[in-house]
């Protein structure tokens, strides 16, 4: 076959010669080869001081969305627990109450949202399966805890803040969503 | 026995007992920062600036372990073999000169603990004991990886050890004197021993490394095959001690080295100077010869991959012995030529 790269090499198991069986060219060769690699560039992030940066569309942890008047946009269809593969999101539902209207968007809503981040793949289907475009992935690393339960994060970690929106714009588009 | 001599040399003991142990403490850190420059990383880098103080946040996790002894263990074996390993690590350095003589207090005091008339004889002995503490320490574990690490070390060393003493019977040779300090006086200057017995350092350097159990000869405390080898068992400080002696007999073998083939604290153009300025100026080259060893010595283990045991013997007995013997041949015929003996 002919090789797609120019790695390719002809082995072979002709005897060594006197020159190779001594070895100490091949060591000293090495030795050059690690001395060199001393004086690189360290590729190391030292992340708590530096992070990476990340592409737009990193699938890292969740966020429920609000809309344009600050309303939930989830309704608890409970389409995202059913995509999950790793069944990772319970939700209980709810009926919207009168007075409630700037609350959630419909009338029906998520009176409890979990998801757990020791579960979770960060596949995206859940995103991929909310036709209300409620749950996105985003580019934050969920963070490390000391206890498993510190670890199932309910509305008040999920939902974003009023005055702090996450700004999802730069994911993928994927036509369910009205600006690209 | 005068008293002024004994104070001077129990404080010569002592700080050399604190610098073997200081050094040794600081290798495991520079090792573990030339590991890391090998493979493209950083390195401890948390505990205090640069990560300096990692070897004590080191030390004190040890301490912090929990000691345990294995039910069927010796247990009387079982803590000597740490003991000894550190005990005959630590006494080499006695026989070491590290530099010229110092005047203080108006005495002048040698730097050397005891000037032996037979010091590479106290070397090569104490370096024969010091298997002890790794076979002891495998015994007594009672533990086949354990056992296991215990007999490769043995073997290792007594085949190693043959080469080891050819090839310093050469500097033995050429310098008429089983004496250390002699040894390194004849080597005044840049009149250095590697320049005549290129072969004699070679062999002896591939031994050292055997002996100190070092990669690429790392046998006996091989990760993937022994899961530790003769320390699995161990925890806490004597696991710590056993680590500790590896690194120190690698500071003394790496000033036995520069002693025998290096000019020991001689360096070209030392004649400019005398008194103090030389003494410190002496420790001082010393010094850095036995940094260069250390650098030269871990810098081989991160690049050179562990040996398989055949290898090893094959290695020990059909090379480095022959070499060394007609290595050896060669430097008496010389000298007795030289000597009119022929």
């Amino acid at each position: 076959m002919e090789s797609l790269t120019n790695r390719k090499k002809v082995v072979s198991d002709k005897p060594m010669t006197l020159w190779e069986k001594i070895y100490i060219p091949a060591i000293v060769g090495g030795m050059v080869t690690t001395f060199k690699h001393m004086l690189h560039r360290r590729k190391t992030i030292k992340y708590p001081e530096e992070t990476r940066v990340f592409a737009p569309v990193y699938r890292g942890q969740h966020v429920l969305k609000r809309d344009e008047q600050g309303r939930e946009n989830c309704t608890a269809c409970g389409l995202c627990a059913v995509a999950c593969p790793a069944e990772a999101i319970t939700m209980t539902s709810a009926e919207r109450e009168k007075g409630e209207e700037k609350l959630y968007r419909e009338e029906k809503y998520a009176s409890s949202y979990e998801i757990n981040m020791l579960r979770c793949i960060f596949c995206g289907l859940c995103e991929e399966a909310c036709p209300k475009e409620a749950i996105f992935l985003t580019d934050r690393i969920v963070p490390t805890e000391f206890e498993r339960e510190d670890f199932i994060y309910g509305k008040e970690k999920l939902v974003e803040s009023l005055d702090d929106r996450i700004d999802i714009s730069k994911r993928q588009f994927t036509g369910k969503r009205t600006e690209k | 026995m005068d008293t002024a001599l004994l104070i001077e040399k129990s404080v010569l003991v002592v700080i050399l007992f604190l610098i073997s142990l200081g050094v040794a403490a600081y290798q495991t850190y520079f090792e573990r920062k030339l590991a890391a420059w090998i493979q493209d990383r950083v390195g401890p880098d948390r505990a205090g600036p640069f990560g300096i103080l990692q070897p004590i946040a080191d030390g004190t996790k040890m301490f912090l372990k929990e000691d345990f002894i294995p039910a069927k263990a010796d247990k009387w074996l079982f803590i000597i073999g740490p003991g000894i390993s550190m005990f005959t690590a630590l006494i080499t350095s006695s026989v070491i000169p590290w530099g010229t003589n110092l005047s203080l207090f108006g005495r002048d005091i040698s730097l050397q603990v005891a000037d032996f008339n037979i010091g590479i004889l106290f070397v090569f002995g104490v370096v024969s004991i010091g298997v002890y503490g790794i076979m002891i320490g495998g015994w007594a574990s009672n533990n086949k990886y354990s056992l296991y690490g215990a007999i490769r070390a043995s073997s290792q060393m007594i085949s190693y050890e043959l080469a080891m003493g050819i090839s310093a019977i050469t500097i033995v040779m050429l310098t008429g004197s089983l004496s250390l300090n002699d040894i390194v006086q004849s080597q005044h200057g840049m009149n250095w021993n590697v320049f005549y017995q290129p072969v004699a350092f070679f062999v002896f350097f591939i031994t050292s490394l055997a002996e100190l159990n070092r990669a690429p000869f790392d046998l006996p405390e091989c990760e993937s095959e022994l899961i530790g080898g003769y320390h699995t068992e161990y925890s806490s400080m004597k696991l710590g001690l056993y680590l500790f002696s590896e690194y120190t007999s690698m500071f003394v073998s790496a000033a036995i080295m520069a002693t025998l083939f290096f000019g020991g604290y001689n360096f070209p153009g030392m004649d400019a100077f005398s008194g103090n300025l030389l003494a410190i100026l002496s420790i001082s080259a010393f010094a850095l010869k036995i940094f260069l060893f250390i650098f030269v010595i871990m810098w081989i283990r991160w690049t050179i991959p562990r040996f398989r045991f055949d290898q090893l013997m094959h290695l020990g007995w059909k090379v480095l012995i022959p070499v060394a013997l007609v290595n050896m041949l060669i430097t008496g015929l010389v000298v007795a030529w030289n000597q009119g003996w022929m």
